[in-house]
């Protein structure tokens, strides 16, 4: 038998469901691989063993008493981690940021008391780029977290540290945010399954924003089937947030046979060109021919404006966040520096507690929306965006799905790009499309480089149509092991 | 040169929802509550919080809107108001911006030159923002935030640049006033800052069509304040033009001790507030079933009021006004009405004359509202009615409302208990006249040789004798038949 660690979510549910497995054991487990490899790792900002464990027997005793284990929270006594930008009441909620060092939210992000309510065990929070905002996790005030299948490389961003504690098994599954790319990219970096819901299909409140139009909560897994069983408790309307619809959940159900038969699926041809890897573009190719072999047609389709996400992706997110982040001004929580006046202590508080890529993106926002220059940045660049979502709109009446590369490359070098910001953010080029038309997508690892570092695709669905992600990817990983692999860490 | 004003009012005022405008907190009285104790993650502006809006703002919103005969817009947005300030929690404030809830209105007002209306820019919702107390320590100033206001529903109200005097700023400021308070949205409340007025005011020469340069004035909190700041503002700005000067488009403040503006802020100094769009709130959709229902549910409105009162009831101007300022003392008046008519009473503005007179009167002493008013509408009607059938006379019905006003006894018990009905019947009057003029032969007998002053001197006496209880009219017709059957008998001996 595998060792507890390397279960995957789905495995864990069903053995805890069936009394074989306690979920001390496994907590146990995760929280011993969690040790033995943190220091390495560096994917927590926060743990909270001691409870867990806790928690874990609580689970245990709750099931041991129940006559009735069909009215037992679904996911009880199952471990996961929270990426740093949820909140998680009494767990400090930093945001990988100086600024918000020691702060206690009081309150929890509904999708984590929705985890909560289905018997789900915090063990802690993970690591992030400052307030989400990088592609690499190396923007963490609190140090970097590395990849676990080459601690010299980054583990992509930014939920660097969600990806890495579940491609290392430090967890079978934690939740990340994506708002450019932010789950979808560090999954491919790391060699594990990234979802990225509908904007509006799951709830952000208590998601520290970033950039409000494009933020969303996902998941990081092993696998597809993962994935598709944390969602349905994570979709849905949420009362406290305005941008959630009112849109029925549908029942995932994967089926057991790989026939997609009748799918069709639209490769993009503005994703396949110069600057792409290419053992990258390759791994891509053969994954897309092992759907075709799985009965689905392929045919080339063009999303036009795929080249001024960047841009338009920049403008967008930086003024929402400018606006977001005033709000981190030492006066009501979070650390203060005392100052003469009061604009002193905004100033000395602001200045030397957000870290530099927070800091350029507060000025770049600021600047876009100023009076002078708001219609022809801000302004233009919400046209350009509608742009998107009709691209999307048009090659999803020919397709059913589209399948991509999710980043140019694998995993780069720890300060390989730090020093060059417009670098960093080519990065997010094939993953910021779908945050901009904010429709759904998946990642999941199709291949490794010669350096043995994990290649992911990704799949985009029309908004809403999650479950459609979710069949064909778990198609495709019941007839591949990539998401299988195990990074060789040697405890 | 004659100079002519051009002044336009900002109009905010707090809502009066149970709750906040985007989240649950309870609106409390900030002159009571404790500091922060109707705050949440929400309001407090906490990392990962979003605002929901408050439909029941929205209705008050409408309702406004829909008084002032505003184009109502079926898609509003709401806007981040961006800057920093310790009473504003999420650095910045959501309000409207480009696409405000209404548009284009109208408020009629009534000075000494008739009536006329002032044109309403906009109409939008916002949220308030904290309150922030300065203390001087014994270690150095410092400066404490209350967020029990942050968040509160605002509406901002922006008159067209319609003014031309301070009659006219008077009349628009107390019209609006009163008009929130009859929608039931506010309290109109100034000295609590529930309802805060700015003044925008610029000069030109008169028959001009250009507009001066404008200032803004801020920090009134009261109606005087609002008066004598505009005035103020215009002479000092016709002041500076004559002495060959320029207006500085700036902002001012009204210094209430010294009773003159003072600069708070330069053209140079004005915020970039950098609005757009709160992508946390989706476009604010007024379908035709909701307006729909916010239309069913509005009041008669102040001027509408008005007009009926002096077609129904034929009241004039005066006690028109004055029974129609306020939504309670009109209805007072209207179930005082009606029951007075059961009492025999059909003059609609005897019940005025006594409510804007005796009832008015004692209210003011103690400082009630007409909601606390001791008497209820029927007890004044039956009070009228005993005076309308000459049971007491006028002074008698006065000293009652005043005694019922005390001890909240109905009429009709004071009356008996006191035994102050008054006497009507001719045959005691009678008796009553013969013994005061025989008891006074020397007086009847002046009166009988012309001294006509003896008569009221006899009626005094008479009305003594009845210790006030004798109707006057009859005392008075039946003493002077008396006395005039005497000075006949003595011309015919």
């Amino acid at each position: 038998m595998k060792p507890l660690w390397q279960w995957n979510l789905t495995d864990i549910v069903q053995a805890l469901h069936r009394g074989e497995v306690s979920s001390e054991e496994v907590t146990r487990a995760f929280l011993e691989r969690i040790q033995a490899l943190e220091p390495r790792i560096h994917a927590f900002l926060h743990l909270e063993p001691e409870a867990a464990l806790h928690q874990a027997r609580e689970a245990d005793r709750r099931r041991a008493k129940t006559q009735d284990p069909d009215t037992l929270p679904p996911l009880l006594g199952v471990p996961m981690a929270v990426k740093d930008v949820l909140t998680v009441r009494g767990m400090p909620c930093t945001c990988g940021s100086r600024i918000l060092e020691g702060f206690v939210p009081p309150y929890n992000a509904t999708t984590v008391q929705r985890l909560l309510d289905a018997g789900v065990i915090i063990l802690g929070k993970t690591n992030t780029d400052e307030f989400a905002m990088g592609s690499s996790t190396e923007n963490s005030a609190y140090g970097p977290t590395r990849n676990p299948w080459d601690l010299s490389r980054v583990p992509g961003g930014s939920s660097g540290g969600s990806a890495a504690a579940v491609a290392a098994r430090m967890v079978p599954a934690a939740l990340g945010t994506d708002t450019g790319g932010s789950v979808r990219q560090p999954a491919a970096f790391c060699g594990v399954t990234g979802f990225k819901p509908t904007y509006g299909r799951v709830s952000r409140y208590g998601l520290v924003a970033y950039g409000s139009s494009l933020d969303t909560v996902g998941t990081l897994t092993q696998t597809v089937a993962d994935a598709a069983l944390l969602f349905p408790y994570l979709a849905g309307f949420d009362p406290r947030d305005a941008t959630t619809m009112d849109v029925p959940v549908p029942e995932v159900v994967l089926s057991q046979e790989p026939d997609l038969r009748g799918l069709r699926v639209g490769v993009p041809r503005e994703y396949f060109v110069e600057g792409v890897h290419p053992q990258v573009e390759a791994a891509v190719h053969a994954a897309i021919r092992h759907l075709e072999s799985l009965g689905a047609e392929v045919q080339e389709i063009s999303l036009p404006h795929t080249p001024y996400a960047v841009p338009v992706y920049y403008i967008i997110a930086p003024s929402e966040a400018s606006a977001n982040l005033a709000r981190y001004d030492g006066i009501r929580y979070g650390p203060r520096i005392q100052g003469e006046t009061m604009w002193d202590i905004f100033f000395k508080t602001r200045g030397r507690l957000f870290g530099p890529e927070v800091k350029r993106r507060i000025m770049l926002g600021t600047y876009a929306l100023s009076a002078g220059y708001y219609d022809a940045y801000y302004a233009k660049a919400q046209k350009v965006r509608t742009l998107f979502r009709r691209d999307f709109e048009r090659a999803f009446r020919e397709v059913d799905l589209i399948a991509a590369p999710v980043a140019p490359s694998t995993a780069f070098p720890l300060g390989s790009k730090t020093q060059d910001p417009l670098a960093m953010y080519l990065e997010d080029i094939f993953t910021l499309p779908a945050n901009l038309a904010g429709i759904p997508g998946l990642a999941f690892p199709v291949g490794f480089d010669q350096d043995g570092l994990p290649i992911g695709m990704q799949l985009m669905a029309p908004p809403f149509q999650e479950s459609r992600l979710f069949a064909v990817g778990h198609a495709y990983q019941s007839t591949t092991d990539w998401h299988t692999r195990v990074p060789p860490l040697h405890p | 040169m004659e100079y002519e004003a051009v002044i336009g009012l900002e109009v905010h005022a707090e809502l009066l929802t149970r709750s906040k405008m985007f989240c649950s907190c309870p609106v409390v009285d900030l002159t009571e509550a404790e500091p922060n104790t109707a705050v949440c993650e929400v309001c407090a502006g906490m990392p990962g919080t979003l605002p929901v809006v408050n439909r029941r703002a929205v209705e008050y919103a409408l309702r406004v809107a829909l008084a002032l005969e505003c184009h109502i817009a079926r898609e509003s947005v709401f806007a981040r108001k961006n800057y920093f300030y310790p009473d504003l929690p999420k650095g910045y404030q959501i309000s409207q911006y480009e696409l405000p809830l209404a548009t284009g209105g109208r408020l009629p007002i009534r000075t000494s030159h008739g009536e006329r209306s002032v044109r309403i820019r906009r109409v939008h919702l916002e949220e308030d923002t904290g309150k922030l107390t300065h203390v001087e320590g014994p270690e150095g100033p410092y400066s404490l935030v209350d967020l029990n206001r942050a968040g509160v529903p605002l509406l901002e109200i922006v008159s067209e640049p319609d003014m031309h005097t301070v009659e006219e700023v008077r009349a628009y400021g107390r019209g609006l006033r009163q008009l929130l308070r009859y929608l039931g949205v506010n309290t109109g409340d100034m000295q609590k800052g529930l309802l805060r007025f700015e003044a925008n005011v610029s000069v030109r020469p008169k028959g001009s069509q250009e507009l001066g340069t404008r200032v803004e004035i801020k920090n009134l909190n009261s109606f005087k304040a609002l008066e004598e700041a505009v005035a103020f503002e215009i002479r000092r700005q016709i002041r500076v033009l004559e002495a060959g000067g320029r207006i500085e488009q700036e902002t001012l403040g009204w210094d209430e001790a010294r009773r003159v503006t003072v600069s708070q802020r330069g053209k140079e100094e004005a915020h970039d507030y950098r609005y757009f769009p709160e992508p946390d709130l989706p476009p604010l959709v007024v379908d035709d079933d909701w307006l729909e229902q916010v239309r069913a549910e509005m009041p008669e409105l102040p001027w509408e009021k008005f007009r009926r009162f002096q077609e129904v009831y034929g009241l004039p101007e005066y006690e028109t006004a004055l029974l129609t300022a306020d939504r309670p003392v009109a209805d007072y008046f209207e179930v005082a009405v009606q029951a007075a008519r059961k009492h025999g009473v059909r003059e609609p503005l005897r019940v005025a004359h006594w409510m804007t007179g005796e009832l008015f009167r004692l209210l003011n002493q103690r400082g009630l509202s007409i909601e606390e008013a001791p008497v209820p509408p029927e007890e004044l009607a039956a009070l009228l009615g005993f005076l309308q059938r000459g049971d007491i006379n006028k002074n008698t019905a006065q000293r009652v409302l005043a005694e019922m006003f005390e001890t909240g006894q109905r009429a009709q018990s004071i009356i008996e208990a006191r035994g102050l009905r008054q006497v009507s019947d001719e045959s005691r009057i009678h008796q009553w006249v013969e013994e005061v003029l025989q008891a006074h032969p020397d007086e009847v007998a002046k009166y009988v040789k012309g001294k006509e002053g003896v008569a009221n001197w006899l009626f005094g006496q008479v009305m003594r004798k009845a210790r006030g209880q004798a109707n006057p009219q009859v005392v008075r017709k039946i003493l002077m038949e008396r006395l005039q059957a005497l000075r006949r008998d003595q011309a015919n001996a």
